[in-house]
Order: C-alpha cells, then sequence, then structure tokens
C-alpha cells in the first residue's frame, strides 16, 4: 500500500469538462428571444446537479425551485407560486454553505426582479416570448444588414453583389469592413459548433474585391427638401437613403471634412482617409448638396434651417471632451483626445518626436491615441488606466496591438495631480496607486492603496476620458436635451417639434459607427414616412443556394496585422486582408441561418424597407 | 439539368427541383408529414429525411436542392432508423386517441405513422391540452397539434390574415391564436383553410351533426336540408366512389336515407340569388348607387371585410347569401305551401364551408319567423360522417330527384361554387334583364379559372360593366388596397375568401397535400353545360315565387326575407 499517489485525470472528466467548455460557449451564443424563465429554470437545474448534496437548501431546495418554475412555466401557478419561489430562493441565498447553493438561488432571486414581467404572463398562460429572431447576426447587426447573403456572396466571388447587398441597409460597406465593432458575432450560431465566423473580415473581402460599384438609381424627385445636420456616418446615411427615395439633401458639415468621427475620431492606420473619402464621394454621387464649414448657430440659425426644409436630421455626433478635473489641467501640452485626433483628421499632424507622452483613459479612443502617439514619433507612450488591464472598455485586441507597439499600459493608477514647470509645460503626471476591489454594478472598482504617489515624467499628457455633445444651440431652440444628448425616440423622432428627427452619438452618447448608421436609415424611413411617402429601398440581388452541409469544425480565421515594428511608424492601414482561400474557407463556415432552422420557416431575408 | 442517382436510379431534373420532386420523378416515394408543396417548406418535422453519399448528416428531402452528382438513399439503415425515432418523438407529443378523432383515415401523422410500421412507442408521453374555444366554429386542439405550421402557413401566406402564430420558445413551442387572443377575438374570417390545410385533427370544425340527429329525432320537426353547390362534387370522396357514379341525385338518396324530411337544393336559392342581387346591381348602376358592388354569399369573405375594410360594408349587396336566403323561404313560403307552423320546420345546410356555420347564427338572420332561418349549417365533411355514422351504403343506393318546389336548379346556380360562378350567373341574367333577350350561355366564360384575380370588361346595351373576381384572402387584399388606392375601379366584384371558391372550400373533404377546387370546380362547370336551363331567370320554381309570393325582385317581401342589413352585428363578440 502507498500512502499517496499522483491524481491523474480521468477520461469522463477530461470529457465532461471539455463539454463544459462546448456549453460556455453555447450560453454566451444564445438565442436571443428565447423566455428567460425557461432559461431559469433549466440553469437552476444545472445549479441542482452540481449540489454535493451536504445541505438542505441545495439538495432539497433548488430542485423544489426547478419543479416551481417548471410549473409557472406549465401555466399552473398563481402569484403565490411566484411568492414561494421568492422565499425559498431567500432562504437557500441566506442558508446554503457554499456557493454551489447561495450563488444559484441568487441567480434565481434577480432573474424574479429582472424579468418579473415574464413570470407574470405565464400565471396567465402567456409567454412573451417568441423565437422572432430567425437570423442572429441580421438581428443583431443594427442595420439589419443581410450578413448570411453577402457572405454567401463572397464565398462565390461576386463581390460587386456583395457590396450592393449590403449598401440597402448601410451605404459605409468600406468603413464598417474596417472598423466596425461587429456585434453580429457575437451570438452567431457557429459558436455551438467552434467560433463565430468572421463577418467583418469577409465584408472586408468584399469591399477591397469589388473595385467601383456604382450606386441605384434615385427614385424621381419628390420635390420635397430635407437638411442633415452633421456629415458623419449617421446623418450621411440618412441623406443617401433620402436622396435614393428621390427627396433633394442638403447636409450642413461644420468642419474641413466629412465623415465626422470616421475621419475624426478613427485614426487612418485602422481607416484610411483614401477609402473613406471614396466611400463618401460615392453615397454623395446620389446628388446630395453638401454645405462645408457651416457652424449651425454661428453661421446660420437652425430655426432657418427649420423654415428653408420640409424635415431636419439632426445627427452632431459626440465632439466636445470631458474634464478630468485635477490641478494641471490647463497646462501647455495636456491636450483631449478629441483635439488630437481633430488635428490629425484634418491633416495637420502634430510632432511628437522624442516626446514622452502619457494618454489618460482605457476605451478604443485611449487605445487610438496611444498607438497614434506611437505613429507620431513618441519617445515613449504610456497608458494610464485605473482598473485592470482586462477591465478596460477598448476591444482586447487594441490593447494587445497597443503593447506590441511597444506602447506601455500602466494599470491600476489614477491620475491625481498635473505637475507643470515654471513655463507652464507639463513636466510629470502623477498617479496613485489603485487596487481593484468590490464589484460594483456588475464592475470591478478600483480602491487606493496606501502605496504612496507615483510620478511619470513627461512631455504631453492627452485625456481620453469620453466625450460630450455640442448642442447648446438646438436646447436654446427649444429642442430638449439631458446632460448635453437630444431627446429623441427610438424612432428618431424629437418629440413637439414637427419634422425634426434626431438619431447617432447626439442621442445615444459616444457609440458604434453603425449604431449611427442604423439611426441614420431608421432616420430616413420615418422622414420620408413623415413627408407623406412609401417609398421602398431594395435590391435585385440573387442569393446563393447554401450547400447542404457546411463545412465541418474548422478553426476561424482572423486577420492578420502588419509586423508592429513596421506599423508603428506609419498611419498607413495595419491589418492585411484574407486571401482568397482563407475567404473561401471562412464564407463557408457560415451555417446559414436564413435558409436552415427558424430562417425556413420564418424567411431569413428582408427584401425591401 | 441536375443528374443525379436515387436509390441505385439515375434521375435527371430541372435546375432547382428538390430532392423530394427527383425522387418523385424516379417514382421514389419518400415520406412527408410537414411538406406542403409550395406552402410550407420548411423541413420542420425531419420525416423527409434522406442520406446524401459521404455527408455526414441527413438532409431533408423536401427543402434541400437536388445537385449533380448526388448520391441518395431513402431507405438506409440511417434513414429508417431516423424515421423511426423522430416519428416516435411526434407521437410522444400527440393526442393518439385516433379512434375518436374526425381525422381518422384522413389523418398524414396516421398514415405516415402506419406506413412506418410503429406499433410502440418507448418514449413517455407528453400532451399539451388547451380550453376549449367556447363554441366557435373553428376548434383547435392543441393535443393533436404537432407544430408543422401549415396553418400559420395558409393564414399568411394565402389568406393575409395571420391569425396563428408561433408562440412560446424551447419545449413549449407551440401555435397559438396572435396577440394572445381569443380566437372569437381577433379578425378571423373562418374560411376554414387552416382546417383543410392540417395534417392531423388539430384543427376542425364545430361539430354539429348532434343537434341534427336531435331534430331528426323529433317527431314534431319538419327536417329540411339544402345542399351547396359544392357540396356534390366532393360528398362521397371519403366513401372511394368514382365521380360518374357520386351524383348529385345520389345524394340526395343518401340525404333522404339519413332521415331528411325534403331534401332541396341550394343552387335554387343561388337563382333566386342571382335574381336579387343581379337587379340591385341594375338598380345601383342605373341610379348612381354605391359602386363597385361585391357580392356577398361567401360569409368568410364578409367577415374578412367587416374585420379588415369595414368601410367598404356599403359595397356589400344587401342580398341574403343563398344559404340564408334558402333559410328564409323555407321557413315562410315553403312553410306556406305545406302548412305548417315555420317553427316547426328544422332547416339544415350542407355547405363546403366553416363561415356558414357563423353566418346562419347572425342574430338578424331571423326573418322569416323569429327564429333562425336556417338551424344549422353542416360542412360536407360532417355530412358525410353522418352517412358513415348511420352505415349508409352509397354506393347501392339509387338515385334520387330533389324535391319540389326548392329544387330545381339552373347551370347558373350551380356555378356558385365554382371562383368566377356567381359573377358569370349574375352577367348572363343582368344581360337578359337589360335587353330582353338572353346572351349565349358561355358569353361570360371569360371569368372562369383559378387565376387568384381576374378581370373583364363586357358592353351591355351600350354600357360597360367592369368586373372583377378574386378568390384568395391575400389575392382580396391585394384588389381591395388597389381600390383604395385609386388603383383599379370596378362595378362589380366577387369575392370568395378560399381559393378557387367553394370547390375548394374549408368544409371540404380533406385529402392532405392536394388542393382540389380545380378538379370540383371542372365538375361545376359540366353540370351548368348540360343542364337545359343556363339562366336563373328562367328556374321555373324561382319563377313560381316570384308569381305566387315574393312578386317581384327587389318587392317589400323580397326586401324583407332576401336582404340584409350588413351593419346590424359585430365581428368579435
Amino acid at each position: 500500500m502507498s500512502r499517496l499517489s499522483i491524481p491523474t485525470p480521468i477520461s469522463a472528466q477530461g470529457v465532461i469538462d471539455e463539454i463544459y467548455g462546448d456549453l460556455v460557449r453555447r450560453l454566451q451564443a444564445n438565442p436571443v428571444s428565447v423566455c428567460p424563465v425557461d432559461m431559469a429554470a433549466a440553469f437552476v437545474g444545472v445549479c441542482h446537479s452540481q449540489s454535493c448534496g451536504k445541505c438542505t437548501p441545495c439538495r432539497v431546495g433548488l430542485g423544489q425551485l426547478h419543479k416551481l418554475i417548471e410549473s409557472v412555466l406549465d401555466g399552473d401557478a398563481t402569484e403565490s407560486t411566484l411568492n414561494l419561489i421568492e422565499k425559498t430562493a431567500r432562504v437557500i441565498n441566506a442558508t446554503a454553505d457554499c456557493a454551489i447553493g447561495y450563488e444559484a438561488a441568487q441567480m434565481v432571486l434577480r432573474g424574479l426582479n429582472g424579468f418579473r414581467e415574464d413570470y407574470e404572463a405565464h400565471l396567465n398562460g402567456t409567454c412573451l416570448c417568441r423565437f422572432d429572431k430567425a437570423v442572429p447576426c441580421v438581428s443583431l447587426c443594427p442595420a439589419n444588414v443581410d450578413i448570411p447573403g453577402y457572405v454567401s456572396l463572397v464565398k462565390e466571388g461576386r463581390y460587386q453583389d456583395a457590396v450592393r447587398l449590403i449598401r440597402k441597409d448601410n451605404p459605409f460597406p468600406s468603413a464598417c469592413a474596417l472598423i466596425c465593432e461587429h456585434p453580429c458575432e457575437s451570438h452567431c450560431r457557429r459558436r455551438l459548433v467552434d467560433a463565430a465566423v468572421n463577418i467583418r473580415g469577409l465584408k472586408r473581402m468584399a469591399v477591397d474585391n469589388a473595385g467601383d460599384v456604382p450606386v441605384p438609381p434615385c427614385a424621381p424627385a419628390t420635390g420635397k427638401k430635407v437638411a442633415v445636420i452633421g456629415g458623419g456616418p449617421s446623418g450621411l446615411t440618412a441623406a443617401y437613403f433620402l436622396s435614393l427615395m428621390g427627396h433633394k439633401v442638403t447636409v450642413y458639415e461644420k468642419r474641413k471634412f466629412l465623415g465626422g468621427m470616421l475621419r475624426y475620431g478613427i485614426p487612418s492606420y485602422r481607416l484610411p482617409r483614401e477609402i473613406l473619402e471614396k466611400e463618401i464621394e460615392t453615397i454623395l454621387s446620389t446628388g446630395i448638396d453638401v454645405k462645408m464649414g457651416v457652424d449651425i448657430g454661428t453661421d446660420i440659425t437652425f430655426e432657418e434651417i427649420r423654415e428653408n426644409f420640409d424635415a431636419t436630421y439632426i445627427a452632431i455626433g459626440a465632439h466636445t471632451d470631458n474634464k478630468l478635473g485635477i490641478e494641471g489641467e490647463d497646462g501647455n501640452g495636456v491636450i483631449s483626445a478629441v483635439e488630437m485626433l481633430r488635428m490629425i483628421g484634418d491633416g495637420d499632424m502634430p510632432d511628437f518626436s522624442g516626446k514622452n507622452i502619457v494618454v489618460i483613459g482605457g476605451g478604443n479612443v485611449a487605445m487610438d491615441c496611444t498607438r497614434s502617439s506611437m505613429r507620431l514619433g513618441a519617445k515613449s507612450v504610456t497608458c494610464v488606466y485605473r482598473r485592470r488591464r482586462e477591465d478596460m472598455t477598448a476591444m482586447p485586441e487594441e490593447v494587445e496591438g497597443a503593447m506590441a507597439e511597444d506602447c506601455d499600459i500602466l494599470e491600476l493608477m489614477t491620475p491625481e495631480k498635473i505637475e507643470l514647470d515654471e513655463n507652464g509645460n507639463v513636466k510629470a503626471l502623477w498617479v496613485a496607486p489603485q487596487m481593484i476591489s468590490n464589484i460594483k454594478r456588475g464592475r470591478p472598482a478600483p480602491i487606493r492603496t496606501e502605496e504612496p504617489l507615483r510620478k511619470l515624467d513627461c512631455d504631453m499628457i492627452i485625456v481620453a476620458i469620453g466625450q460630450a455633445i455640442e448642442s447648446h444651440h438646438f436646447a436654446n431652440s427649444g429642442v430638449q436635451t439631458k446632460w448635453g444628448r437630444i431627446m429623441a425616440d427610438m424612432k428618431t423622432i424629437v418629440s413637439d417639434h414637427d419634422g425634426l428627427f434626431s438619431g447617432g452619438d447626439c442621442v445615444t452618447g459616444p457609440a458604434s459607427a453603425i449604431m449611427a448608421i442604423a439611426a441614420g436609415k431608421t432616420a430616413a424611413a420615418n422622414i420620408d414616412h413623415y413627408l407623406g411617402f412609401d417609398s421602398k429601398i431594395s435590391v435585385d440581388v440573387e442569393i446563393p443556394e447554401p450547400p447542404i452541409a457546411p463545412q465541418p469544425p474548422c478553426g476561424r480565421i482572423n486577420l492578420t496585422e502588419r509586423s508592429a515594428e513596421e506599423r508603428k511608424h506609419d498611419f498607413l492601414l495595419m491589418e492585411n486582408s484574407m486571401t482568397l482561400q482563407q475567404a473561401y474557407q471562412e464564407a463557408s463556415r457560415c451555417l446559414r441561418c436564413d435558409k436552415f432552422g427558424y430562417g425556413a420557416l420564418k424567411g431569413g431575408r428582408i427584401f425591401k424597407w | 439539368m441536375v443528374k443525379l442517382v436515387i436509390d441505385n436510379i439515375p434521375v435527371e431534373v430541372e435546375n432547382g427541383a428538390t430532392i423530394l420532386e427527383a425522387a418523385k420523378k424516379a417514382n421514389i416515394h419518400i415520406p412527408t408529414l410537414c411538406y406542403f408543396k409550395e406552402l410550407n417548406e420548411i423541413g420542420a418535422c425531419r420525416i423527409c429525411v434522406v442520406e446524401v453519399k459521404d455527408n455526414e448528416r441527413l438532409v431533408a428531402a423536401c427543402n434541400t436542392k437536388a445537385e449533380d452528382g448526388m448520391v441518395i438513399f431513402t431507405n438506409s439503415p440511417r434513414v429508417r432508423e431516423a424515421r423511426n425515432v423522430n416519428i416516435k418523438l411526434i407521437l410522444s407529443e400527440h393526442d393518439c386517441y385516433c379512434t375518436t378523432c374526425v381525422r381518422s383515415g384522413t389523418c398524414r401523422l396516421q398514415k405516415v405513422a402506419n406506413d412506418l410500421n410503429i406499433f410502440r412507442n418507448e418514449y413517455e408521453t407528453r400532451i399539451e391540452r388547451n380550453k376549449p374555444h367556447g363554441d366557435f366554429p373553428l376548434v383547435r386542439d392543441a393535443g393533436r397539434c404537432i407544430k408543422c405550421m401549415r396553418c400559420i402557413q395558409v393564414c399568411d401566406k394565402i389568406q393575409a390574415l395571420r391569425v396563428w402564430e408561433v408562440q412560446n420558445t424551447g419545449s413549449r413551442t407551440t401555435v397559438a391564436v396572435k396577440e394572445h387572443k381569443k380566437l372569437w377575438e381577433t379578425d378571423c374570417s373562418l374560411c376554414g383553410q387552416c382546417i383543410t390545410h392540417c395534417p392531423t385533427g388539430a384543427l376542425r370544425e364545430r361539430d354539429d351533426t348532434q343537434k341534427v340527429y336531435r331534430a331528426l329525432a323529433d317527431q314534431n320537426k319538419i327536417t329540411v336540408v339544402q345542399f351547396a353547390p359544392a357540396v356534390r362534387t366532393a360528398w362521397a370522396e371519403s366513401f372511394g366512389l368514382d365521380k360518374e357514379f357520386a351524383t348529385e341525385k345520389r345524394m340526395v338518396a343518401a340525404a333522404k336515407a339519413l332521415g331528411f324530411n325534403y331534401v332541396f337544393d341550394t343552387d335554387f336559392s343561388a337563382d333566386l340569388t342571382i335574381m336579387e342581387e343581379g337587379s340591385e346591381f341594375l338598380d345601383r348602376l342605373q341610379n348612381g348607387g354605391k359602386l363597385p358592388l361585391m357580392t356577398s354569399c361567401c360569409p368568410g369573405w364578409v367577415r374578412f371585410l367587416k374585420g379588415q375594410y369595414p368601410e367598404f360594408t356599403d359595397n356589400l349587396s344587401t342580398a341574403k347569401s343563398p344559404q340564408q336566403m334558402f333559410g328564409a323561404v323555407t321557413k315562410s313560403y315553403f312553410a306556406k305551401m305545406i302548412g305548417v307552423r315555420p317553427e316547426n320546420i328544422f332547416c339544415v345546410s350542407v355547405m363546403p364551408c366553416t363561415a356558414k356555420k357563423h353566418e346562419c347564427s347572425i342574430e338578424n338572420m331571423n326573418d322569416a319567423c323569429g327564429d333562425p332561418d336556417v338551424d344549422v349549417s353542416l360542412t360536407t365533411r360532417e355530412f358525410a360522417r353522418m352517412l358513415r355514422a348511420d352505415h349508409v351504403g352509397v354506393a347501392r343506393l339509387p338515385e334520387c330527384e330533389f324535391d319540389s318546389p326548392l329544387g330545381a336548379a339552373t347551370g347558373a346556380g350551380v356555378i356558385f361554387g365554382a371562383t368566377g360562378g356567381v359573377m358569370e350567373a349574375a352577367l348572363r341574367s343582368a344581360y337578359y334583364l337589360v335587353t330582353g333577350e338572353n346572351p349565349d350561355a358561355d358569353a361570360f366564360s371569360g371569368v372562369r379559372g383559378l387565376d387568384g384575380w381576374k378581370e373583364a370588361t363586357y358592353e351591355i346595351k351600350g354600357t360597360k360593366v367592369r368586373v372583377a373576381v378574386v378568390s384568395g384572402l391575400k389575392n382580396t387584399k391585394k384588389l381591395m388596397e388597389a381600390l383604395k388606392a385609386g388603383d383599379v375601379s370596378y362595378d362589380f366584384i366577387e369575392v370568395m375568401a378560399c381559393p378557387g371558391g367553394c370547390a375548394g372550400g374549408g368544409g371540404q373533404p380533406i385529402h392532405d397535400g392536394e388542393e382540389l377546387a380545380g378538379e370540383r370546380g371542372k365538375i361545376l362547370y359540366e353540370l351548368d353545360k348540360n343542364n337545359t336551363l343556363r339562366f336563373s331567370h328562367e328556374n321555373p320554381e324561382v319563377q313560381a315565387l316570384y308569381k305566387d309570393f315574393l312578386k317581384k325582385p327587389l318587392s317589400h317581401t323580397a326586401h324583407h326575407l332576401l336582404h340584409t342589413d350588413h351593419h346590424a352585428w359585430e365581428m368579435t363578440k
């Protein structure tokens, strides 16, 4: 007999661990719009099977909870059943000896509050949910772009058709091919097999290879005039579709160039200027009038615009900065991210040669500033963030990219004060060390440690802690605003102002390009309707039949980047496209939810809107 | 063309053909359940799965396109196993009391399961139960629903009403009435197309046969039954009789065998409808009345109009439908003739229709004596079930004439059962009423045929009459929208809620997967052609009715008995 043995994993455990992994992926890709009560019942079932069985609340209670929730689903429950569920969960939460029990009960309690109306609907024998999101990617794309459609066209090499199909819903295929945050991929059904299809990568393939794709002809002129205030993604999208519908659109742009945050927020190594300019040129070829360098409120009043047009769309974005509120912030060499990126956008490249740069912030804009600083010749670039690196809201690939380009990420540091020299120039940033602590509102919050302040010597500080909206002129004209945001509803309608619409960042606060584009599309439809028309946007592209079986389990092809050593010195596009062979394989991974599953019943395609 | 091999047989099919179609071409039968050609090709039941060589997963034959070089097996061990398991899974959620199901014998599920040699099911049954829908003429039994979604599709794609929808998710996914409403709270037209497209007994008409048995057993009741035109084309389909044998006269004999005292013909009151509606049309045309005139004989359409386009209610002809005219005449003219109190007459109709059950229960359809003019409306299917229940040996029955005086009919009356028939019959008599002479009986045959929306312009004594004929409610919706938008303009419009008209009605016998309106309609046109009388105004019994009782079309008595106020009732109750 030996006293000890080395624990070796038994094969059953290996298999079940793999299945857990699959299940985690499956849950992350959970179909949108399934019944949350049904899911809650299933989760309690899983939790119950995790119980060791020692303690009463967990061993017995979770099983009873499961049965009670099932009875709700079966329509056999009453208000008192919900009370019993709540009471039981409360007691399990309070008395279970370990987290297996009390965390499970906590989940039930959260659901009871979080989707109470779903529970209550079941008491009346009805369910609020229907599986009406037939194609996950399409329903998660704010602009509802026909993703399975263009993916299948890319697979066949029909790039022009792919671009025409995308433009039916989104006039910015090239910009989105490079910078879209691709919410479409988050619930991609392919994640149940292996990983989401690289949708953005395939769109890139389409736009890179399509060549010039002319815009469709505009409908006969309606004689209606629409003003669009702001030439960013939202304004130009609205202008594009309204123009196609036959309305006469005039875009007012305050700055030197069109493009909004696509130009003044996103550096050209992610979205090259010439690609953006070409895309905007294509949009304008529908016959849109542009008034450049016109600031509403300075050069022309909002009232004048309202008088001269049948409808108005405000899409001014979020272009002012937030302040840190610390000592020394007004010193020379402290600039906001907005200022820096605007200079770059206007082509006035600052020279950072030999300078030590500190960037404050943890979002994508902070990363853009960090990486741009390196490209402007900085000697060193340090990004200071008050939480942990994994808590940054920037996309992980942005953070990794910055690090690969020799930028420093200094985590768990809060800016305390800015030290200036006798001339008022930045000398150093003083930061206070933090430690990560309790989770508040879903995110772990940092707290100050007992360590002393640290000094970061630097020549410039770039503050990238969010943007605000410059909307006072509109507020002064009676448009309702809240924290600078223009108050418009989900239909982009501004209440109490006949014919006034608004959308994009100036309504939502800083969001994504595709959200802004979706708002522009929505505004176009509702403005057309307001003007008394029922114009339809459609495209005549035949979508290939799906193969009888998709690619068997297969790794996802990610887009590569030019080597860090090379790319960190220039503003040229850093991301590489796919090869033909790669694109074919990647497009073959699409499960074609437009044709299989619920798509077969409900039709996986919106032919016109 | 696409070349493939199915069960070792080489097949060549058009591009775009499915595996199912390719197999059919090679005389290979693949069982299907949820599939309904062109209506529901969603691959939901997974019974039609086949094995495609070199493919890990089985594919649905119904909605997978045949590809060049495919090698397919429709009965491989994997396919057999898959069908066996999937049909048992479906059965585990199905109320399998076939012995007490109206669809026993015509149920697709029963046939597929039987064919697959299923005699035992190792899966535990879990049957969804729903509360019955009151006494609405359309009944859904959730326990028999197999979630094939055909009802949803037919109500959406063909009838444009979307009464049915998928509700819930996961294991509790089911078919239910839209917006969580009760059926009778919706704008359901009661066309019954969801019933005739249901593969099982999940959807059926409210059974009214017991009410009829009670009347037949009541010594104090004179029982009168009328047969709608389209019923004669289909009444014996479930007895396997051939068309030549299953005549209308044999149908009369069958009704007599059930014990009805009088067997009459709705064709008679169809002719009467023409007299009234035709006169109304001419009156509106000549005196500037509301046009276009819209036919009112289809209660599914009347319900559709009231639910979707109530602003057009005054366009409906005030003439009652043939069913209701028949009831009103029976309980007045006929009652007087045979010298009985109208309350003692029990008036039954046999209709190819489920909406007729609602029509006869409308409160103001009681003009003869205060009782309902028609007491019970049976579907063709219910009539056949009564014959079966009484073991009437229809195959041995001698033919028998309709009773008089409400039994004579013309060819114009009989074509009411096909789309375009009412219009054609009306035009034949309108021509006569205007010109004083008969046109060629086939002069208006341009409105025949199964096209969903037909139009024609005829000239009657210098006046152009623009007519339109639609069938199926989606086509109707298109027409109504075009009418509203001012894109089209007509004088007279015939609408039938069911595609192809009453021949394809929601009360007709069910042959799963088949659309029989066209074939049954042919029988009606045959009957028209062979009738010596082809004009409603020449119906001798209609003439006698006017001479002895009504005086003339649109007379005071005619108005009282044969016309109605469509505003007098609400859609939902």
